[in-house]
């Protein structure tokens, strides 16, 4: 095949290159050894990998949460379409029937398992700043406590506690508190994402400016965005047809 | 060996390529592709390491201590988060494809139909 | 270089690998699930818990529920 020699050749030039690069556990970079001197007194956050993130790296992140808007946008556009009535009809049939299924086990410690999974999400989301975490783990972690009401067998509770609008609600005020947040520099009279909110004082819940507030953004962005894709997903095995 | 961690990082990128290439399924496809993404994240994770340093979090460490770099962790995490959604964005793409061609298999997608 | 990480980097290319010749798309899911907490465990031993919490939560979880799902999807339309 001629695959394979080309592969070959490909891995041979990526060995060479990262010859070239400094010996592992040698780190040299200028920003990074800069960064661990000063980012502490100046943002006054302890995790810091947040202010990178959010501050220093501001506005790689903004990128990549529009990234994660569009992607989750483009799926719901993908998935959405006609379905035919008798066929919605035997869908729903078989929802039911699933639900019923479903071993009293697997639906209990899906049942018990809800909240703490929500608190350990909030909890993560709030404290970014301060231990590692922050918004993009906690909104996952979030999202995957809705998906435990699913996996517990109840595909109509799923749609209840997430119900479609409030999900495009949250994605869309998430990716917009960001803009918004990354604004208000400029409304300051400051560039763009710079901090106008007061400092605090170290390792306090609401210390470091407007990184929880990002944070925060940034948390329901997330969970709105990866639910509304499972979401999509989970009415396609079920075949639901949406009412406008 | 100080360049171990980098061989590895290229060669989970061949293998995930390889996956790539020769699927005959498109949901391998996805799969094999979230490999190669892997590569990158061990790359910029080896790049960054410092012997003997810390995790960059100030919460219960001295601050003078020594830290590894957290640009190189930044830029990752927010990577693993987004790189997960556009997956789901390629397999919407694959159950659409099943939805109007009839098959997964990309060798048989070729041509494109007007 | 500690023997901790070197038995990780190990690990994770023979999981890389396994996840490729894993032809199936439904076991590949889980044999991705793998390789996701064996890459978390590999940035744990880097100095990374950010990379590590994130890497948890999706690899482990969310991609491949969403594959199961996709997987369903395809499935029930072969069916009827």
């Amino acid at each position: 095949m001629l695959f394979l020699p080309a592969v070959l050749l490909l891995a041979a030039g990526l060995v060479w290159a990262v010859t070239e690069l400094p010996a592992f556990g040698h780190y040299s970079g200028v920003y990074g050894l800069t960064l661990e001197h000063v980012a502490l007194g100046q943002r006054r956050a302890t995790d810091i990998v947040s202010p990178v993130t959010f501050d220093y790296r501001g506005v790689d992140t903004l990128g990549e949460e529009f990234i994660l808007f569009a992607a989750a946008v483009g799926c719901a556009i993908l998935l959405r379409s006609q379905r035919d009535e008798e066929v919605t009809e035997a869908a729903s049939e078989r929802a039911a029937a699933r639900a019923e299924e479903v071993r009293r086990p697997v639906r209990a410690l899906a049942a018990v398992l809800v909240a703490p999974a929500v608190v350990l999400g909030a909890y993560i989301v709030a404290h970014g700043h301060l231990t590692p975490g922050g918004g993009f783990q906690g909104g996952v972690i979030l999202a995957s406590a809705t998906v435990l009401v699913y996996a517990g067998g109840q595909a109509v509770a799923f749609r209840r506690v997430s119900p479609e609008p409030a999900l495009e609600l949250a994605d869309g005020v998430g990716a917009a508190g960001f803009a918004l947040v990354a604004i208000g520099g400029l409304m300051f009279g400051l560039a763009a994402l710079h901090n106008f909110l007061p400092l605090g004082t170290q390792s306090q819940l609401l210390s470091a400016g407007m990184l929880p507030l990002l944070n925060l953004s940034v948390g329901i962005e997330v969970a709105g965005a990866v639910t509304l894709i499972i979401s999509e997903f989970v009415d396609q095995t079920l075949l639901r047809s949406r009412r406008r | 060996m100080n360049l171990f961690p980098f061989l590895v990082a290229v060669w989970l990128a061949a293998v995930g390529l390889y996956g790539v290439v020769t699927s005959r399924h498109f949901v391998h496809l996805v799969i094999s592709l979230s490999v190669m993404q892997a590569s990158t994240y061990v790359l910029l994770l080896a790049v960054g390491y410092r012997t003997g340093a810390k995790a960059p979090v100030f919460a219960d460490i001295p601050a003078r201590s020594r830290i590894v770099d957290p640009v190189v962790q930044a830029l990752t995490l927010t990577d693993v988060v987004v790189e997960a959604t556009v997956s789901a964005l390629l397999l919407a793409l694959a159950v659409q494809a099943h939805k109007r061609f009839g098959t997964v298999d990309p060798d048989e997608l070729g041509a494109l139909r007007g | 270089m500690t023997a901790l990480q070197a038995l990780a980097l190990v690990l994770v290319a023979i999981g890389g690998g396994a996840v490729v010749f894993t032809r199936d798309p439904s076991r590949q899911a889980v044999v991705a699930s793998l390789f996701g907490v064996l890459l978390a465990v590999l940035f744990f031993l880097f100095q990374a818990p950010d990379v590590a919490l994130s890497q948890i939560t999706v690899g482990t979880v969310a991609l491949p529920l969403m594959i199961l799902l996709a997987l369903s999807k395809i499935r029930q339309g072969e069916d009827s």
